[in-house]
């Protein structure tokens, strides 16, 4: 590495400084406080300063990394060491993780928190896995995943409120309109590829959310729905004192009442939806109509020359995608027992197509490990408050650059040469 | 077998096709030759249905196939291997063939199928497991004719097979498009611009320039023509 080349990415860092300046000046270095009448604003410069730096240093060690590329460095040397978790491995870490998710209630660390952060990071990566059929396998980018979730809580929501059916019920109707909703989704958009797509998709998870505000005698509007009912233990509710004619989960198997029996039921709940998820993903991919998702994803030019019907294979990835992310969606209205449209925001969507993408595209595995990094990472830094999206952002910026094609970025083929092990 | 009279297809304003008529009998090996911008893929495109043709008619074994959906021609028995290859590249070579059974009665006699596409290209049962995308130019020619066989059509249309493959791979497919034609008894429609190769494998022969057919007669009349060596034979493909 010459002089040259140091003195450049020199120059550059004090750029990238400039920059963050310009940035984290106004943004962080400038805080309103109330103090008796009005506003004041107090600056707090070490901080700003303290990011600063961070930024240039940063953009300096991207630099010197970038300018030898041939040698060993420290960065390739951690990339390298997370490529090892893949193909091979990933078989391993799958049965590692269903294990470890199977006993993680039981762990002696294992409180309410972490019980709680979990049932969400297991939330995400259903969508993920969900989202991963329509974007990663089928190639049709939709920003706008979060309606069917959407669509999925409100059905599950009405329809539990309004007739009093079991969730076992409800469930499944809730997937019922989130496809049909999909497929609604579906027509408009089948001529339309890559960018163009993503903007119609954007779209249709505003117009799902502008209804569910503006239609005020179905949805409640903003106000949300309340009272929706939790689910029960194959009939028996977890309530301390059940209703007369009742018997409540800790009375039929003779426990102390606990909160946590409830939160457990979630935990376990989510983890085989979510398990179903990616069970019929795997399980569809082999399918010829999984492939032919694969196939149009590929070139769509070549699927007409060869007989598939991009109609039918586009409209069952949205249908099937959506199906999944209303599952989630109902059991996200029934683990909160109450839903607005504030829950429903394109933020959700960004997060979603975050994990997917991050994960790598088409990866059942990537979008665990991204769902646990990005959704973990938020959560670790919740004391932060605001800031910690900035955590958000700087976990997406590590995950591009250590590995542009996402985290598992390896297509695994559905099928192997005979004596393969499988 | 496939009949194709007065075909005009447009892109936008422009006309592709200027009233195009052609046969291609049961069990013949026909080329169309033609320079570039002729209209010899949007040809191929408008009777597999991938492009729409704004008038005349495509009738195939005495039915009008013009507004027909391409996943319906295919499932009749006319099925293309596209300009490029268009190998899904992210696909492994036995996924790629198993896409071209898409069509053929959702895989009954598919290991017999698939066996005989390794029969007629050894090497890709050697790359079975491999993407497809890693295959070189001439194995993605293969298995592009492979996975066409795979739909078991009547019809094979052929776009320019030979383009960016080395000399000595395209002689062997043309080898093997002969072979398809004769032993599995596969009607070729080829469209080439490598002339003096097309020329010598058809039975029938047209030539296609601005959108019309001008020349039409035996493969080995039109290698004899006068014009057309001087066109298409004498500056270009020596091979």
């Amino acid at each position: 590495m010459e002089k040259k080349d140091i003195i450049q990415s020199f120059k550059d860092s004090l750029f990238t400084g400039l920059i963050a300046l310009a940035l984290f000046g106004p943004i962080v270095g400038l805080r309103t406080a109330s103090k008796g009448e009005g506003l004041f604003i107090t600056p707090q410069w070490e901080v700003v300063f303290l990011l600063v730096g961070l930024c240039i240093l940063g953009r300096f060690l991207i630099n010197l990394n970038s300018a030898r590329k041939t040698e060993i460095t420290f960065f390739s040397k951690i990339t390298s060491k997370f490529s090892v978790i893949t193909e091979d491995k990933a078989k391993h870490f799958a049965i590692t993780a269903i294990l470890f998710a199977v006993v993680f209630p039981f762990l002696p660390f294992t409180d309410r928190y972490f019980m709680d952060v979990a049932i969400m990071i297991l939330t995400y990566i259903m969508l993920g896995w969900g989202l991963n059929i329509v974007v990663g396998l089928a190639g049709l980018l939709d920003l706008g995943y979060v309606a069917f979730y959407a669509v999925g809580a409100y059905s599950y929501a009405l329809i539990a409120t309004t007739f009093g059916w079991s969730f076992w019920i409800c469930l499944p109707l809730a997937g019922v309109f989130a496809a049909f909703f999909g497929i609604l989704l579906g027509f408009p958009v089948l001529r339309l590829r890559g960018d163009y797509l993503a903007i119609v998709t954007l779209g249709f998870g505003e117009i799902i959310r502008i209804i569910l505000i503006n239609w005020y005698e179905v949805t409640n509007g903003p106000d949300g729905i309340t009272g929706i009912p939790r689910p029960s233990f194959f009939g028996l509710p977890f309530k301390r004192s059940p209703d007369e004619g009742e018997t409540s989960f800790h009375l039929f198997f003779n426990l102390e009442y606990s909160t946590m029996h409830r939160i457990i039921f979630l935990y376990y709940l989510i983890l085989v939806l979510a398990l179903i998820t990616n069970y019929f993903t795997l399980k569809i991919r082999k399918l010829p109509v999984g492939r032919a998702w694969e196939a149009l994803r590929e070139d769509e030019i070549a699927c007409k020359s060869l007989g598939v019907n991009p109609t039918n294979t586009k409209l069952t990835a949205f249908a099937i995608g959506a199906m999944f992310g209303g599952f989630a969606g109902s059991f996200f209205a029934t683990r909160q027992a109450f839903i607005s449209p504030e829950s429903f925001t394109f933020i959700e969507s960004a997060i979603i197509v975050a994990i997917v993408v991050l994960g790598g595209m088409g990866s059942q595995t990537g979008v665990v490990l991204a769902s646990i990094f990005l959704i973990g990472i938020t959560e670790m830094f919740r004391d932060l408050e605001q800031y910690r999206m900035i955590a958000f952002g700087g976990a997406m910026v590590l995950i591009m650059v250590f590995k542009p094609k996402g985290i598992l970025a390896n297509r695994k083929p559905t099928i192997l040469m005979h004596g393969d092990k499988k | 077998m496939l009949k194709i009279s007065n075909i005009q297809t447009f892109y936008g304003k422009i006309q592709a096709l200027r009233g195009v008529d052609l046969d291609v009998n049961d069990g013949e090996i026909v080329s169309l030759i033609g320079s570039n911008g002729a209209g010899k893929s949007t040809l191929l495109m408008t009777i597999s249905g991938v492009n729409k043709a704004k008038r005349g008619n495509i009738i195939f074994n005495g039915e009008n196939i013009e507004n027909k959906q391409p996943h319906k021609i295919v499932d009749m028995g006319i099925c293309q291997v596209p300009e490029g290859r268009r190998i899904f590249s992210r696909l492994t070579v036995e996924e790629n063939l198993r896409l071209g059974a898409h069509a053929n009665e959702k895989g009954k006699y598919f290991e017999n199928d698939i066996k005989e596409v390794y029969d007629l290209f050894p090497v890709l049962s050697d790359r079975k497991t491999q993407r497809g995308g890693t295959l070189s130019g001439g194995e993605q020619q293969m298995l592009a004719i492979g996975r066409a066989l795979m739909s078991k059509p009547k019809v094979l249309l052929l776009d320019e097979p030979s383009l960016g493959i080395a000399p000595k791979l395209v002689n062997q497919i043309f080898v093997s498009i002969k072979n398809i034609n004769q032993e599995k008894n596969v009607t070729i429609f080829l469209v080439e611009q490598n002339a003096k190769k097309a020329l010598e494998l058809a039975d029938r022969a047209y030539v296609l320039v601005n959108g019309k057919v001008t020349i039409k007669g035996s493969g080995q009349e039109l290698l004899k023509n006068k014009d057309i060596q001087a066109a298409y034979l004498e500056g270009g493909a020596k091979n």
